[in-house]
């Protein structure tokens, strides 16, 4: 029987010849993802009678959410992760500073073609781009997964997005997520995978189709899969060069090994196809990430703040974006620059960015979530207007919940700063 | 037939977690339950906190709980003695983290239109019903492998009892 790539992948990792939506099947994922979130999942795996964790080769923890810790309980909070972590001996545990689980495990290739992940974060959605099934649970999925090693997962239908053309100057991926979020509403994917097809991903680059995996849970997906490619496979080795040269071929080889692809004639639940070209600066609005509207009819509203960052906008390619706006410029608006990753800071202060995004008057933060959900550095005050590139923009997401967010492409936000209201960086003078 | 009584709270589309439990309290508040409860909806409805009382439901709208994964945001509902959440539809993290936690998730729309605040709904678990004014109104039944799951309070207590 055609299956969909969700559904193949599933199928094999639990066991199955064939399954279909509606299934319920059990897994045994390859990665198990937690965050600064571990100390809590840990105390209720210890509530658990198995003691030991059953694949600790296969938990990645990242501390990444509360960095470096605002306050003494997150401090406490921490330590509690980093005497689990030694305990337990889990190797694949990252450091303040190292950045954000979802652009660190990509890049230290813990995370491949056809392999399937859950995580205790709802953007685990994010790794599809690489070719994975990777979905968000909860906490006690969590633990439980830490003790028994498996879990159960109902089959999803899939939503299947063509995608043709090429996004003209000026608009990207994260404007191309925000039309389809607005298409298709917040619930347009519950319960569903998506899965992007067709020629225009040619023209996305590895940065850019993150954002469509990562965006996808503001949908409701349960996953968002992007057929690995050329594209993807140098992204891997460029990558895995630097992170783990001792075993960088071989990792590759059991990723081409093990990609899976959709049949052709596998039957799926919706269809949309995108013509690129047709997508426009799109913007989210106060208080809801489906609260689209084309930037062209946003109003010039002032902004007190602007922040460039999180695991959707927080890569290269984005803050290149905003360099190039603001070179040579000054920001009136305050502008909260934070890297994905220590890499994406290196690079980008290789590059120059850094220096140009400081020269304008921008703030550079330690590589981790910032105030994306209103844990510290940089939350919102009352009344204050924040522009930003995350992928939330609910009431009290950022700090008060008298604050306001609207979410843009990283240039939109790189310009506004600049004009203090919200603009597009082609109309600024 | 076993049913039981709840009193309605009665909230709109879309609720997501961050006003259900907020992110800045997601890693220093403790677990301690009354403090999580005292946080429950709290920049939705300030009187939820207040005056919920145990056994209590809420019948929202649609997409009930999108946003994040945090489990408190189911947790801190249970310590505040609500028997279950009643919505037209559920957003999928928050959907398994309630079965997870032992809280009753039901999907049902046709009820929600008709329920309003301070209404009393009656449960029927075992025909997968819900009565509102004489009328039934039903709601699809869990896969028994999830149902054995929610009915042993969670999935802490389901492995708990599992590997005694
Ligand atoms: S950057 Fe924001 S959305 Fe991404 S993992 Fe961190 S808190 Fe979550």
């Amino acid at each position: 029987m055609a299956m969909t790539a969700t559904e193949k992948i599933l199928a094999r990792a639990s066991g199955n010849s064939v399954v279909k939506p509606g299934d319920v099947v059990v897994i045994e994922p390859d990665v198990i993802l937690s965050h600064d979130n571990s100390a809590a999942i840990a105390q209720l795996f210890e509530q658990l009678p198995h003691q030991r964790i059953r694949y600790p080769e296969r938990l990645a923890i990242t501390l990444d959410h509360a960095v470096p810790p605002p306050s003494a309980k997150h401090a406490r909070n921490h330590q509690a992760v980093r005497r689990f972590v030694r305990e337990h001996d889990i190797r694949n545990f990252y450091e303040v500073g190292r950045g954000i689980c979802h652009q660190v495990l990509c890049e230290e290739g813990i995370v491949g073609p056809g392999m399937t992940l859950l995580g205790a974060d709802s953007h685990s959605t994010h790794f599809g781009w690489l070719g994975a099934f990777s979905a968000g649970v909860g906490r006690s999925e969590i633990a439980a997964l830490w003790a028994t090693g498996e879990l159960w997962l109902r089959v999803p239908e899939t939503i299947r997005i063509t995608l043709s053309g090429q996004l003209n100057t000026g608009v990207t991926s994260k404007d191309l997520t925000i039309h389809l979020i607005g298409r298709l509403s917040s619930e347009g994917a519950t319960y569903k995978a998506v899965e992007f097809a067709g020629d225009g991903l040619n023209s996305l680059s590895p940065d850019s189709r993150a954002v469509l995996s990562n965006m996808m849970a503001e949908m409701g997906a349960k996953n968002a899969w992007v057929a690995p490619d050329d594209i993807t496979w140098a992204w891997l080795e460029n990558m895995m060069r630097r992170t783990r040269a001792h075993d960088c071929r071989e990792r590759l080889a059991y990723f081409r090994d093990n990609a899976l692809y959709a049949d052709a004639d596998a039957d799926y639940a919706e269809h949309y196809h995108i013509d690129l070209s047709r997508v426009e600066p799109m913007m989210s609005c106060p208080h809801a990430v489906d609260n689209v509207q084309p930037l062209s009819e946003v109003d010039e509203t002032p902004v007190d703040l602007g922040f460039i960052g999180t695991c959707t906008n927080g890569r290269l390619e984005d803050i290149a974006a905003a360099a190039e706006v603001l070179r040579g410029k000054k920001v009136r608006a305050r502008l909260l620059v934070i890297p994905a990753s220590s890499l994406v800071l290196r690079d980008a202060s290789e590059a120059g960015y850094i220096a140009t995004l400081i020269d304008a008057g921008a703030t550079i933060g330690t590589p981790g979530c910032g105030p994306c959900m209103g844990n510290h550095m940089g939350v919102l005050a009352p009344g204050e207007v924040c522009i930003s590139s995350a992928n939330r923009n609910f009431r009290g997401r950022m700090g008060e919940p008298e604050a306001q967010i609207y979410l843009a492409n990283p240039a939109v936000v790189a310009a506004s700063c600049v004009a203090g209201y919200i603009i597009h960086p082609a109309d600024l003078l | 037939m076993s049913t039981s009584s709840h009193r309605v709270w009665k909230y709109g589309d879309n609720v997501n977690t961050d006003v259900i439990f907020p992110g800045k309290y997601t890693y220093t508040v403790s677990h301690d339950p009354a403090e999580l409860a005292r946080h429950a909806l709290e920049d939705l409805d300030p009187q939820f906190a207040a005056s919920v009382r145990p056994g209590d439901v809420i019948v929202a709208g649609r997409n009930w709980g999108n946003g994040s994964s945090r489990e408190q945001a189911v947790t801190c509902l249970v310590h505040a003695g609500l028997r279950a959440v009643i919505a037209s539809s559920f957003a999928r993290i928050y959907y398994r983290n309630a079965i997870n936690k032992g809280l009753l998730a039901i999907p049902c729309p046709e009820i929600v239109s008709v329920v309003s605040a301070g209404d009393v709904v009656e449960i029927d678990m075992e025909n997968s019903t819900l009565i509102w004014d004489g009328r039934q109104y039903s709601f699809p039944p869990l896969p028994a492998q999830v149902r054995k799951i929610l009915d042993a309070g969670g999935i802490i207590p389901y492995l708990q009892a599992k590997h005694r």
